[in-house]
């Protein structure tokens, strides 16, 4: 159905050992260009380990990630270091929030553009014509994320005094500012209420069809991950549980026993039948 | 109060934001070109040091503000910048390239300072920078041939293309011109991305590389930039004493350099002009006390010590945005008089232990 | 001989540098605060030793424990005064705050008359005793400041680790949240703390008087036990005695081997010799952001 040339990121036999602890061992996964990707598990599964061995901030003990460069060839990405991956094309949010906090929504965003400068130091130092006009072409594209996300009214407010749902947003477009070809999204909805959530499952499926991003992410709301995911990953205990469409894994009794425990187990919670009233009352 | 309407991105990217910008420091630039003629001599004079402080302020506030690196031996680069100034004008050399390459080996000491930059963080870089600033001094005392050791060195007046910098107000010129130069350098690059990516690694470090941010450039860059700029205002310092000896480049001068930028306002352009105005006016402040304190309080050699602790403690306790901080505060008291709420400025408390409590 | 004879006077001033280098070690694992005050209440520490001494005539052993107390006791109403409020703030800021309190102790006790601005001897028993052991001369200030760090370390050892008091305030070092839950006082730890490292640093100052005299600036000698706290690692008690002994060592050895001015800055040296091999030194623990 797709060839392999389709494939954006691809890991293969990925291993991280900490001390004694084995996170993540023997993950392995592609993601395709254009797709919705989510990696989902109980906590502790190694999840979040994997978005940070992919944008290099811990090191494989074993396996490689190769990923399709800006020119389209795959390149190892365990050798390159971890403030060459935003230009390659790789952005990411964080599951605790790493905004820049003294610094305005809009300051964040245009440190987000980083990877776009086109001016050295000197040049910086007299502000001459060429770091004006990047400047202002730097604006226009924040603004544009600013719009697409509705950021209009937070944007001069330091992210200090912000509320959580919007730095989550904030977060997010900071990682869409970069033009990323593919997105990292860390537990976007942790935290969100309904309607946020909503919005998020909505800007999730306009990056991908209007900005044409692949993303790739980490979540624990179902919903969302039915909603909007074309594939899901279940991990658990840092290796690979299932793979498949969002209906298959959710069924998969290795993913059902992973969140809920074995069958015997969710047995007790039922209901008997004849009795009225609350679970666990007997005569 | 005022309300901005913004239209275009000209108004957020140019230096003065509005009218009001344009008006005062269009009259704070008249008043100091007016100061030679308006000022007596003693006091132009302490207005010079004003500005050469201020130009190394704005060096370490741009590393220790800006990017957030300890920096507990920056007296190290004024002396190197002193130095080098003393021994190349004392060679013949003209003012203009000395003053270069006295920043130029500064910004190269540095580098080699901020090397531990890349690897440590937080107290462990403070106590590299520390031991450095040790280090750098003794080199001072020691290289006879060089610095002439613990007797010094003397200078000789600034001379470019023929004229003689001697008299107060020629110096004073020539201070004013490279202050505001340095300041403009420095805004400059703060509205451009290199200043965005120092403050970016201030915040947080990870996610500055992250966004694409090269840590160890950018910390290097920030070191030599702050250490160029103590290097200038080191010469300057040279010719203005006209005597440079190892110890006026010690751990208390480091001490005063923080003290300024701490009490200034860390994080501001602004702090460290009114920092500087602060360490040069304290000796001043407490010359005019001593006559109203008994004896043995005001004719004690402790006074200066305790003075100096007591204003740094009671900023930090009270006012931990300095100065500038301060300023902020009264100004929009009366910008948005009477709807002004107290905690407007609340600072976020940050530990580096996330679980910590109170 | 030479070299066991300075071996043997750089590891009593190891010793010292390590008991103030303990001070600082203390002070951040409680407070996560650096302390630039150490220095200082040492000094004040060893003047009240000299007050209790001199002024007051007090024998010695009660002016001894009669100084540690008040310093301890000093220690905890400065950590209730001054850190508390400010803990949160950026870690910058709190430097220069304890620096600040540096400058006034050193201020006030100069402003003493009379007395802050000469030098005192601060009569000891075993003053000008020294002891031959074949070739060496053996200094009784310098085995005492060695025997009296080993006492110190081996009772704050065993108060850490068997007393109630000593593994609550490891717990609420080590993950504060968790240690108030557990119905831990966090806070009247935290004045404890600085309460004993104060008394530590007291020891010190009561420690070195002999050999360096008693004089306003004393304190300065805290600026080389940063250097051995760096040595050990920051979070580290065994550490900062260790990083002490090897700066000591260091200098001791230096100052008679290697030309003129590496004494100074051998300490100096030193730490950035470690930072750049171990960068967070021996027995320090890495600091990482968990994202």
């Amino acid at each position: 159905m797709t060839s392999n040339d389709d494939v954006l990121l691809s890991a293969q036999g990925l291993s991280v050992r900490f001390g004694g602890v084995l996170a993540v061992n023997n993950v392995s996964f592609d993601v395709k260009r254009g797709e919705v990707f989510t990696l989902i598990g109980p906590n502790g599964a190694g999840k979040t380990t994997v978005f940070n061995l992919i944008s290099r901030i811990y090191t494989p003990t074993t396996g490689t990630i190769a990923y399709a460069g800006p020119g389209g060839a795959m390149l190892p990405l365990s050798t390159q270091p971890p403030h060459k991956v935003a230009g390659l094309g790789i952005a990411r949010t964080f599951q605790n929030i790493e905004l820049f906090e003294h610094a305005s929504v809009l300051h964040n965003l245009l440190i987000g553009r980083h990877t776009r400068r086109e001016t050295g130091l000197w040049a910086e130092m007299l502000f001459t014509r060429k770091v004006r006009d990047a400047e202002v072409r730097a604006r226009e594209k924040a603004e544009q994320v600013i719009d697409f996300l509705d950021l209009q009214h937070y944007r001069d407010t330091l992210v200090a005094g912000l509320p959580y749902g919007v730095r989550k947003v904030v977060e997010l477009a900071r990682a869409l500012c970069t033009e990323p070809q593919l997105l990292l999204l860390d537990e976007p909805s942790s935290g969100l209420n309904v309607e946020e959530t909503d919005d998020m499952a909505f800007w999730i499926q306009d990056i991908q069809h209007e900005l044409g991003i692949t993303v790739l992410m980490v979540e624990h709301d179902m919903s969302l991950v039915s909603k909007v995911s074309d594939r899901v990953l279940a991990m658990n205990q840092g290796e690979v549980v299932a793979l498949g469409t969002p209906r298959e894994v959710q069924t998969h009794p290795g993913v059902v026993e992973a969140y809920l425990g074995t069958i015997d187990d969710v047995s007790s919670l039922r209901r008997h039948p004849g009795h009225a009233g609350s679970l666990g009352a007997r005569a | 109060m005022r309300f901005l309407f913004k239209t275009s991105y000209e108004q957020d990217i140019r230096l003065a934001k509005h009218g009001g910008h344009v008006f005062w420091y269009g009259l704070l630039c008249l008043a100091l070109v007016a100061a030679p003629w308006v000022a007596p001599e003693y006091w132009l004079a302490q207005l010079t040091f004003v500005l050469i402080y201020a130009i190394v302020g704005l060096g370490l506030m741009l590393l220790a503000g800006f990017t957030g690196q300890f920096s507990l031996g920056h007296a190290a680069f004024l002396g190197v910048g002193a130095y080098t100034q003393a021994v190349l004008t004392g060679l013949g050399w003209p003012f203009a390239l000395s003053l270069a390459c006295a920043a130029g080996l500064s910004a190269a000491v540095g580098v080699v300072v901020g090397l531990p930059a890349l690897r440590v963080k937080g107290i462990y870089l403070g106590m590299a920078t520390l031991s450095f600033g040790f280090i750098v001094e003794e080199v001072f005392a020691r290289w006879e041939s060089v610095t002439g050791g613990n007797s010094g060195k003397h200078l000789v007046p600034p001379e470019i293309w023929g004229f003689k910098f001697e008299s107060t107000e020629s110096f004073y010129f020539l201070c004013l011109v490279i202050a505001v130069v340095s300041t403009l350098a420095i805004l400059n690059l703060l509205r451009s991305p290199t200043g965005r990516a120092f403050v970016a690694i201030r915040d947080s470090e990870i996610s500055a590389q992250s966004m694409g941010i090269h840590l160890a450039r950018y910390k290097t860059l920030s070191f030599s930039l702050s250490a160029a700029l103590a290097g200038i205002g080191g010469a300057l310092y040279a010719h203005k004493l006209q005597f440079i000896s190892p110890d006026q480049f010690n751990i208390l001068q480091s001490i005063d350099l923080l003290l300024m930028i701490v009490i200034g306002g860390l994080g501001s352009v602004h702090g460290a002009f009114l920092g500087a105005i602060f360490l040069i006016s304290m000796p001043q402040l407490i010359a005019l006390g001593k006559d109203w304190l008994p004896d043995s309080i005001g004719q004690s050699p402790g006074l200066q010590s305790v003075v100096y602790g007591a204003v740094l403690v009671a900023f930090v306790l009270f006012e931990p945005m300095g100065l500038y901080g301060r300023w902020l505060k009264v100004r929009t008291w009366l910008q948005m008089f009477p709807f002004y709420r107290k905690g407007m400025f609340k600072r976020q408390k940050s530990f580096q232990k996330s679980d910590r409590l109170k | 001989m030479q070299f066991v004879q300075l071996l043997i006077s750089g590891v009593s001033q190891g010793c010292i540098y390590g008991l103030i280098a303990l001070g600082f070690v203390l002070i951040y694992k409680a407070t996560e605060t650096v302390s630039f005050a150490q220095g200082e209440l040492m000094m004040l520490g060893a003047f009240c030793g000299l007050a209790l001494m001199t002024v007051l005539g007090f024998p010695f052993w009660v002016a001894v424990l009669a100084s540690i107390l008040a310093m301890g006791l000093f220690g905890v109403v400065l950590e209730r005064a001054v850190i508390r409020p400010i803990l949160g703030q950026p870690a910058f800021s709190i430097v220069m705050l304890t620096i600040g309190i540096g400058y006034v102790l050193r201020g006030l006790v100069t402003m003493i008359p009379n007395i802050g601005t000469e030098t005192h001897t601060l009569p000891v028993p075993y003053k000008d005793m020294s002891f031959r052991l074949g070739a060496l001369v053996l200094n009784a200030e310098q085995l005492v400041v060695i025997g009296a760090t080993a006492v110190l370390c081996v009772l704050l050892f065993a108060m850490f680790r068997y007393s109630k008091l000593g593994i609550a305030m490891q717990a609420s070092s080590q993950n504060q949240l968790a240690a108030y839950y557990m119905g831990i006082p966090v806070q009247r730890l935290n004045g404890l703390a600085w309460g004993l490292a104060a008394a530590v640093a007291a020891v010190a100052g009561l420690l070195l008087a002999p050999i360096t005299f008693v004089h306003a600036n004393m304190g300065l000698i805290g600026l080389k036990a940063f250097p051995a706290a760096v040595v050990g690692g920051f979070g580290s008690l065994p550490g900062a005695i260790v990083g002490g002994l090897v700066i000591g060592i260091v200098e001791s050895l230096s100052g008679f081997y290697l030309p003129d001015g590496f004494k100074d800055t051998a300490a100096y040296i030193v730490v950035l010799i470690m930072l750049m091999v171990k960068p967070n030194g021996l027995f320090g623990e890495k600091l990482r952001k968990k994202v």
